[in-house]
């Protein structure tokens, strides 16, 4: 037998099984305690195991990237500031930089403009929910199965070969010859061949928020103002999209964060060649060329890109708090 | 919004055309059915190549696996399950998702609960806090955590490694946490919406909380909870970056679906009717639990949309 099965028993049986047994126990300690600390010691004791994990995953860690950031590639000693120098100093990580911005803007564009006119349209026809899981399927597959099916429509044979890859062979059809499309770096070509995969991927995402908020828009509304006279346009313009626009600036959060890490495309379909490179891939070389100190530099530059972001998600929560 | 609700006489609608009205019909139908083609298109050409021959794949193009002499067969899935090593990391994703996603709900629900039916001081500040972890980039943590792990040997019965690097506990232990925050989140947004009474007459029945969990929060937040699976299972399953590394690209042994067919990228060039085989391979399992589940899975991004 694959004493893989055997693991896998054990910890499908196990792990519930010993999570479940904690909150067991945690009554056990409890009866421990003279009553009136009871009350105040069970909240503690049902946090314990997540604060734990948040504690050892995610804030130790980047309190300790912040540390590392200033000090050498073997952590022997401090370096002051030069890991962040030698980041602005760099054509490569510039240039890194550079795709970072250009995946900000044209992704939350692609997707948030591309979604919102398809939940727009998709609204006014009856096969409504078919066109819909069509958008929305690549969300659920991996972005390396996404890259693998991008890289095939990008394919590029010299001139006089067939052309096998769909977009070369489709261009060809109008006798224009084939482009090696994630080769050209000219005005970032391939860098928005990059993104466009990625808006492939997450424009499902961004349609169906709009869309759940397209549907929450009163009916009566839009068609009182169609009989005062309005036209589609004036309906869309003056009525809907001011009341999508809060929603909009939700999705466009989390376009912008996923814009920030992208990661895997680059990785899997150019690995940051003709200078397609991004800090979260230029993160993880450092990683492997064991440069811990430089690395931990590129992740705070990321991390200083995202806190004005968590600053506005805290202050929606608190918002939406306030009216619950 | 008071001249809406009064019932007034309706005239004829005097705004466009009959003609122009049923050009804009023609429209939209013919603007949804491009852009449906455009998100299809590279999805079905990979997935015809994934059936023909090598031959076939590099002398034409996809569209002629449509037409007779159709030649296509499952030759291409069977090479890469065995040869490519495919079937291997497909157990391997397996074994790295199912604890990666029990583990952060079992741990998210106690949480949630306690932060929506206990009080204690400092409830809204730590809660404020799970809400900032949301979009704490993944990259900050690797180096210390890499360290941390590299310090943790253990042999002890079946757990016998010198690093925690290159194990799959490794994983699990990240995922866990990395998943925590927005599970947190998510739970107890929805285990706080729960009718307050019912929390109350259990306690009145003398019903501990841990049953009061177990028999009443835990079951009525099934839909809050499937949602999650869905995303934490696609999280996972799909990661690339968190598996290259904890368990590296080298470690074949332990490698999952993303990074085996990352490196076949590299090593298998061209040949993409070995590629397809291998990236649809990977796809089946999420687009079934997907297509199965996916009314908790709209639900639950409609509802928090907020992760990054």
């Amino acid at each position: 037998m694959d004493p893989r099965i055997g693991t896998a028993l054990t910890v499908l049986i196990g792990v519930p099984a010993v999570l479940i047994g904690y909150i067991y126990l945690t009554e056990i300690v409890l009866r421990a305690l003279p009553e009136r600390y009871k009350p105040r010691a069970r909240p503690w004791l049902w946090l314990l195991p997540a604060l734990a994990f948040l504690f050892v995953f995610l804030i130790y860690p980047t309190i300790g990237t912040f540390i590392r950031s200033f000090r050498n590639a073997d952590d022997t000693d401090f370096i002051g500031l030069s890991n962040f120098q030698k980041f602005v100093s760099s054509d490569t990580t510039l240039i890194a930089l550079r795709n970072n911005i250009l995946w900000v803007i044209f992704l939350t564009v692609f997707c948030v403009g591309i979604g919102l006119l398809i939940a727009v349209l998709v609204d006014r026809v009856r096969y409504e929910s078919w066109a819909k899981g069509v958008i929305f399927l690549p969300l659920a597959i991996s972005a390396v199965a996404a890259s693998v099916i991008w890289k095939f429509m990008f394919d590029y044979q010299p001139p006089g070969e067939p052309q096998t890859g769909t977009m070369n062979a489709f261009i060809g059809l109008f006798g224009i010859s084939p482009v090696p499309w994630l080769q050209i770096d000219t005005f970032a070509l391939n860098t928005f061949a990059l993104i466009g995969v990625m808006a492939w991927m997450w424009t499902g995402f961004a349609m169906v928020i709009i869309s759940a908020s397209l549907k929450s828009i009163s009916a009566e509304l839009l068609e009182a103002a169609r009989v005062d006279g309005a036209n589609e346009w004036q309906v869309f313009r003056r009525i809907v999209f001011p009341l999508l626009l809060p929603t909009i600036a939700v999705v466009s959060t989390t376009m912008i964060i996923t814009a920030l890490k992208a990661f895997d495309i680059v990785y899997t379909m150019t690995g940051g060649n003709f200078n397609t490179d991004v800090i979260a891939n230029l993160m993880y070389k450092q990683i492997s060329f064991g440069d811990f100190g430089f690395a931990s530099a590129i992740a705070v530059v990321l991390l200083i890109a995202i806190v004005p972001i968590m600053g506005v998600n805290i202050r929606r929560f608190q918002a939406q708090e306030a009216i619950r | 919004m008071t001249a809406v609700a009064q019932p007034r006489e309706i005239t004829a609608p005097r705004t466009t055309s009959r003609f122009s009205r049923g050009l804009g019909r023609v429209g939209v139908h013919a603007g949804v059915v491009i852009l449906m083609a455009i998100w299809l298109i590279p999805t079905i050409g990979l997935l015809v190549n994934s059936f023909r021959p090598a031959q076939d794949v590099a002398s034409s193009g996809w569209w002629n696996g449509l037409f007779p002499p159709y030649n296509l067969s499952l030759d291409n899935y069977a090479a890469v399950l065995s040869e490519q090593g495919i079937g291997d990391a497909f157990v391997n994703s397996l074994f790295i998702t199912i604890p990666s996603v029990i583990i952060p709900i079992l741990v998210a629900a106690f949480a949630a609960y306690a932060f929506s039916w206990m009080s204690f001081p400092g409830r809204n500040l730590l809660f404020v806090a799970v809400v900032g972890l949301l979009v704490v980039p993944l990259q900050t943590t690797f180096i210390p955590i890499l360290r941390l792990y590299s310090g943790i040997s253990v042999h002890f019965g079946p757990l016998n490694f010198d690093t925690l690097n290159g194990e799959f506990l490794a994983v699990w232990l990240a995922h866990t946490g990395y998943g925590l925050p927005f599970a947190i989140y998510l739970l107890r947004n929805y285990m706080g919406g729960l009718p307050r009474e019912v929390f109350e007459s259990a306690a009145i029945d003398g019903a501990s909380p841990v049953v009061a969990f177990l028999r009443l929060a835990l079951p009525m937040s099934v839909p809050a909870i499937a949602a999650l699976v869905i995303f934490q299972f696609l999280f996972v399953w799909n990661d690339l970056l968190v598996a290259l590394v904890y368990i590296g690209s080298t470690n074949a042994a332990n490698s999952p679906l993303t990074i085996s067919i990352a490196n076949l990228v590299t090593s298998l060039g061209g040949n993409w009717q070995l590629l397809g085989a291998a990236a649809f391979l990977s796809m089946a399992l999420p687009l079934a639990v997907f297509a199965a589940l996916q009314r908790y899975f709209v639900r639950g991004i409609t509802g928090g949309a907020v992760k990054g």
